[in-house]
């Protein structure tokens, strides 16, 4: 009859060090995979909106045309869909946890002002490049309707 | 006839993990009959198919539960890949392998340590849950998850395991052997721990066969069923056997579950072998069309999937039949003419997880 088959196991805890940390007094180390929170290169965002329609939770929200994108945390389950999903690759998954906050409500990001002036600056040059590709069609017509009636 | 009495026990109970209701009819101190009602966590997510599009399915479908949440992510997208003739990559398929074997040892040592705090044996309890914490560290450095792995999706898989991180995963399995060979015979030999095990709420081969039930619960009965010998995923080509004992009580379901977490190790050892270089995940084109009926062994006990799909991108129905659906039948017949005191640790032989159950 095995009687008290655990003492041996139970006295060498005894000489242990805790297999615990001491969390938050020492910090907590997570792997490179780790899936703690999903962030943004806003930069880099085209506003799209590839997110929201991925996402499964329908924690998301952009806002093309102000240059924002929102995020709920506390809907947020980090399964990194969205992040599979974005076709400039600007959404990353990285570790550290969500902290805890006293409002459960989302998070703005904007674009920065360089960004924004510089896509202004961009779409400006864009329409000015359609303007001017349009105004050349429309002389060529011009010419060439003024050439058959010459003809 | 004796005094009859009736006792509610549940859904708040310090036994118990998750909260089931059991109403237990009571001769003295023997349970004549136990009248099982759940549905205090039903979250109606078989219903959300027709409101997600059948990728992010593989998402929902994996958050049913938080322990076998990879069986569940996994058979949700067999049953897509067979509607969509999909043919999963070798390297795909050897990858869910492992992590499916991960996600049944943390599983077995989960249970490992309610069964210990079931019958009051603190320690051990602690030892289990320590030794867990290393497969969930290396669960957590391979697919960013402890628990909810996101790894799967329809087609394959999202993550690879380099070199370092299977290196890393033998070094675990090594430690964990040693570790549980150190600790089992506490539950196999201990004289305490057997005096609460042995001979306690028996099942017998028959009854188990009637009932229908599932498992290492039902292989602890004798029946010798197990779905991963049906060659799903990378099981076709690992030798492993089915475990099973005769004895049919407590002790028996400890034992089969202790010798379940070696064979996980020796499935996933053969498994990281083996491993063939190859993509990750399979294209995929189209929405499914038709139906399809999976069935997988989860940790408790074989799953089934049942999918149905109309050609568009939402799904017509999903329906998941959870193992301790199953095995809660064989819980009542095992509770009748036990002891009072053993109801709580009866129910945890069953591996009851009631948020599979009730979605």
């Amino acid at each position: 009859m095995a009687v008290m088959k655990f003492v041996p196991e139970a006295l060498k805890n005894l000489f242990k060090p805790p297999v615990t940390t001491s969390y938050p007094f020492e910090p907590a180390e997570y792997p490179e995979r780790a899936r703690g929170h999903i962030s943004i290169d806003i930069d880099n965002c085209i506003g799209c909106g590839m997110c929201v329609r991925a996402c499964p939770l329908g924690a998301l929200k952009v806002d093309k045309n102000a240059g924002t994108w929102e995020i709920d945390r506390f809907d947020c389950v980090v399964c990194g869909y969205c992040a599979e999903k974005c076709p400039k690759k600007c959404l990353h998954v990285i570790p550290g946890y969500q902290t805890p906050e006293r409002e459960k409500e989302g998070v703005l990001y904007k674009k920065s002002e360089e960004a924004l002036k510089a896509e202004a600056e961009k779409k400006a040059e864009a329409a000015r490049k359609a303007a001017e590709a349009k105004a050349a069609m429309e002389a060529k017509k011009k010419a060439e309707e003024e050439a058959k009636a010459e003809g | 006839m004796k005094k009859r009495s009736i006792v509610p026990y549940g859904p708040q109970h310090p036994v118990l993990p998750e909260p089931i209701h059991l109403d237990l009819v009571i001769e003295d101190e023997k349970i004549v009959e136990a009248i099982p009602s759940v549905g205090f966590i039903h979250r109606g997510l078989e219903n959300l198919v027709q409101k997600r599009d059948f990728n992010q399915m593989a998402y929902v479908a994996e958050r049913v539960c938080g322990i076998c949440s990879f069986g569940h992510g996994f058979g949700y997208c067999e049953a897509i890949e067979d509607i969509m003739d999909i043919e999963v990559p070798d390297r795909a398929k050897y990858l869910r392998t492992i992590w499916f074997e991960l996600s049944r040892m943390h599983s077995h040592f989960l249970w490992l340590g309610l069964l210990a705090d079931g019958f009051g044996f603190e320690n051990l309890f602690y030892q289990c849950w320590r030794i867990r914490e290393k497969i969930l560290d290396v669960l957590e450095l391979t697919t960013g998850g402890r628990v909810i792995f996101s790894v799967n999706k329809v087609g394959g898989v999202m993550k690879d395991i380099t070199p370092e991180m299977a290196g890393a995963i033998l070094d675990m399995l090594a430690s964990v052997k040693k570790e549980l060979k150190a600790i089992a015979p506490t539950f196999t030999e201990d004289y305490a721990v057997k005096s609460r095990l042995v001979g306690v709420g028996v099942l017998t081969k028959q009854q188990a066969h009637d009932l229908g039930c599932a498992g290492p619960f039902a292989r602890a009965s004798g029946i010798a069923t197990d779905m991963r010998k049906l060659g799903y995923a990378a099981y076709g080509d690992i030798d492993f056997d089915v475990i099973t004992s005769n004895d049919g009580d407590s002790y028996a379901r400890c034992y089969v579950r202790i010798r379940e977490i070696f064979q996980s190790i020796s499935i996933i050892e053969q498994a990281i072998e083996k491993l063939p270089e190859g993509e990750l995940a399979a294209a995929v084109k189209g929405n499914p069309k038709g139906e399809s009926f999976i069935r997988i062994e989860q940790p408790r006990g074989e799953a089934i999937y049942y999918v149905s799909a109309n050609g568009s991108p939402h799904l017509d129905r999903m329906r998941v039949r959870t193992p301790t659906f199953a095995n809660l039948a064989g819980l009542c017949e095992t509770l009748k003419g036990a002891d009072y005191a053993d109801v709580g640790l009866l129910i945890l032989t069953i591996d009851p997880c009631i948020s599979c159950t009730e979605r």
